[in-house]
């Protein structure tokens, strides 16, 4: 027994020591991704990367909210862990004025005005870009041209919420299991209140006032609300408080979806035939009514490897990288990653394997996250600053049991408005 | 009489159904995660190829072109190996004087150490994150998570070790007392071998929560020390549909803890029952 007991703990000691002991001689950088195809190809195209210049790349790739959690409590904890993040566009202007994220300056070859606008401001604080995006997308409608065609009925670009309705309601067909629309319903700041703080914004409403107070008991809120809950309801498939983004689109691929309005990525992954795209609708406010969303790179202040890394997000946020995914054997221009770059759009190529192109840019290009008149907070379906993820989780689950008629829409956003205020007034905000 | 026997006949052919019909319930979702990892991420998702598809091996040759499944699994058998024989090391002789020589706060402990089980994980996640990172230095070790998942599942240990030692005559270990025995050969020499089968699915059902354990080994690691929980993490995503590789991904975490399950259910079903007929 003494014996074993001994050989346990000297093999212990042994194995910690070589996991210690492996970081030295030649430069390795650790990486932590969020699991998308993009991120994942990367690792592929990556290789050349180090062959060319001899830095190792360690890959730490996980599903994104465990990625928030692990990132944040190592960000906040002074970092180190991690030479490279990747974070999203509500993270990026908060960290950096935090000074968890070091400010990135690139050189005059990298050509950051080739980077969109809305990208560029949404990854900036006070002018300052702190994360350079790697992907990134609005939304957009998706519909099946041939049920609409069918029922006579047409979808335009900025179409009114009136006309989308009456849409749905045309192709709606729940005997041969299609449904008028399908719409986010699951609860969660970046599930179903993505999709509703656009509708919000369309209805002329915002989360917070001047002064931060939630907003949730105005009318704005109120009528958008009533209307989604309305048009989904009645229109949209059964147990929609379930569906998010992978849900709707097993639906859609099975045929059960009329329309679809989500993430402009999801016309990567449509295998439908037929599809159909335009402009997110609105209520008469179409500032807001589409939403924008980068998953972005960065360098924790901590990190004893910038230099590295920063050549690093360079090569992997350029035009030459987007050639080199165009060209590997394995991907082409059917897998670069979208929504970073102008110039990735003006590729013929491009325009010929993502029948998508334009309309993806031209929501990309629409959407705007500044603060205005009608909001101060920065951030489109969001708004960035710490305490919006616990608000936007709490008056989601509020938002979700009006879905399902748990609750009465008044109810619910009286629920919400409450909860808002609890957590707005305990930050300090007043 | 005539009822009697027709009601047995019945019995003996509608229990071995019944236990069947649950048993294939309860198989299904292995089986199909498994049926799963063999269709494309196209394929596992279309009801078209829902039982008529191509087999491929593509999520399985993915799993290791683009992740290291071997450095993961490697993790996963040095932490859950270790943390188990620490969990038992320090168990048993708790366990033991707990059920031999009780005081009048034994019970206490024991419910003290059942209610550290009741504190949510999340809770303490940022001072774990602190203390192992910038205070200790071993953030991402496997010293770490071996310490870690020993003192998260020391509660289970003690307790089933515990039950098992109250089953065990006091006057077997009095009697070696008298003939001048140690402590520690009353252990040896007299606890372990009579309790030998429940230590023994003891350790096996801790291995098993070990291996499955995926807040804390996800959390308190980046590279180094990842285990196979971390790789099944790695493949879920919230944009686009990647059954296909999520099932191959974790068709190859459970496989080894399914075997060794398999090979081992004899002690398993031993030591669960250990006590319960008298």
């Amino acid at each position: 027994m003494k014996s074993l007991l001994n050989t346990a703990l000297g093999l212990t000691i042994g194995v910690t020591g070589a996991s210690i002991a492996m970081a030295d001689g030649h430069t390795e950088l650790t990486i932590a991704i969020v699991n998308n195809g993009h991120m994942i190809n990367m690792q592929s195209v990556a290789e050349a990367y180090t062959e060319e210049t001899g830095v190792a790349l360690n890959w730490v790739s996980l599903e994104e909210g465990v990625l928030r959690e692990q990132v944040t409590s190592d960000t906040a904890t002074g970092g180190g862990q991690y030479d490279i993040i990747n974070i999203g566009m509500q993270e990026a202007p908060i960290w950096g004025a935090a000074g968890w994220i070091e400010p990135l300056e690139f050189g005059a070859e990298y050509d950051v005005d080739d980077m969109l606008p809305a990208m560029r401001n949404g990854l900036s604080h006070e002018g300052t870009l702190y994360a350079a995006p790697f992907y990134g997308e609005s939304s957009m409608v998706m519909y099946r041209k041939d049920l609409t065609d069918a029922a006579g009925v047409e979808i335009a670009d900025n179409d009114s919420w009136d006309n989308i309705q009456a849409a749905a309601a045309a192709i709606h067909d729940p005997d041969n299991g299609v449904y008028g629309v399908c719409l986010r319903g699951k609860p969660g700041w970046g599930d179903n209140m993505a999709f509703v703080t656009t509708v919000v914004n369309s209805f002329g409403g915002a989360w917070f006032d001047a002064d931060y107070r939630p907003t949730l008991d105005s009318d704005e809120w109120n009528a958008a609300i009533n209307f989604y809950v309305d048009l989904l309801g009645t229109y949209g498939p059964p147990g929609s408080e379930g569906n998010s983004f992978n849900e709707i689109l097993a639906l859609y691929n099975e045929g059960r979806c009329g329309m679809w309005i989500d993430a402009t990525i999801a016309a990567s992954f449509l295998e439908v035939d037929g599809v159909a795209y335009a402009q997110s609708p609105n209520a008469g406010n179409p500032v807001g009514a589409n939403w924008l969303w980068a998953w972005a790179m960065a360098v924790p202040a901590g990190s004893p490897n910038y230099e590295a890394a920063m050549d690093f997000i360079e090569w992997a946020t350029s035009k030459e990288y987007i050639q080199a995914v165009a060209n590997h054997p394995d991907f082409g221009w059917g897998s670069v990653p979208t929504g970073t770059r102008a110039s990735t759009y003006a590729y013929e190529e491009f325009q010929a394997a993502a029948p998508f192109a334009a309309a993806e840019m031209a929501a990309i290009e629409s959407a705007a996250p500044e603060a205005t008149d009608l909001k101060p907070y920065v951030g489109v379906q969001f708004a960035a600053i710490p305490e919006f993820p616990e608000v936007g989780t709490a008056v989601a689950q509020e938002i979700a049991a009006a879905l399902s008629g748990a609750k009465s829409v008044d109810e619910a956003l009286e629920a919400a408005q409450a909860a808002a205020d609890a957590i707005m007034s305990e930050a300090g905000y007043y | 009489m005539a009822t009697v026997t027709q009601s047995t006949k019945f019995g003996n052919f509608m229990w071995p159904v019944v236990a069947w019909g649950v048993a294939l319930i309860f198989f299904f979702p292995i089986f199909w995660l498994v049926f799963t990892s063999f269709k494309t991420d196209q394929d596992a998702v279309n009801p078209e190829f829902l039982w008529r598809f191509t087999p491929t091996l593509e999520n399985y040759t993915n799993m290791t072109d683009n992740y290291d499944y071997w450095k993961f699994a490697t993790n996963s058998v040095i932490t859950s190996v270790f943390a188990t024989l620490f969990a038992l090391v320090v168990g048993v002789p708790a366990a033991y004087a707990m059920a031999f020589n009780p005081s009048r706060h034994t019970k206490d402990i024991l419910m003290w150490m059942l209610s550290t089980k009741m504190l949510p994980a999340a809770a303490v996640l940022y001072p774990m994150t602190f203390l192992t990172k910038n205070m200790l230095g071993i953030y991402d070790t496997h010293f770490l998570v071996i310490v870690v998942l020993c003192l998260v599942n020391l509660p289970i240990v003690i307790w089933m070790l515990f039950t098992y030692f109250k089953e065990i005559p006091k006057e077997i270990i009095e009697a070696g007392k008298m003939d001048g025995v140690s402590t520690w050969g009353e252990i040896k020499d007299i606890l372990i071998p009579l309790a030998w089968g429940g230590i023994a699915s003891t350790a096996l059902l801790t291995f098993i929560f070990c291996w499955n354990e995926a807040y804390w080994t996800v959390r308190l690691t980046t590279f180094n020390a990842s285990t196979l929980s971390t790789l099944i993490e790695g493949n879920r995503a919230p944009e686009g549909l990647f059954f296909g590789r999520l099932s191959a991904v974790s068709t190859a975490a459970i496989a080894p803890i399914v075997i060794l399950g398999w090979f081992c259910q004899k002690q398993l079903v031993a030591g669960l029952t250990f006590g319960a007929v008298k």
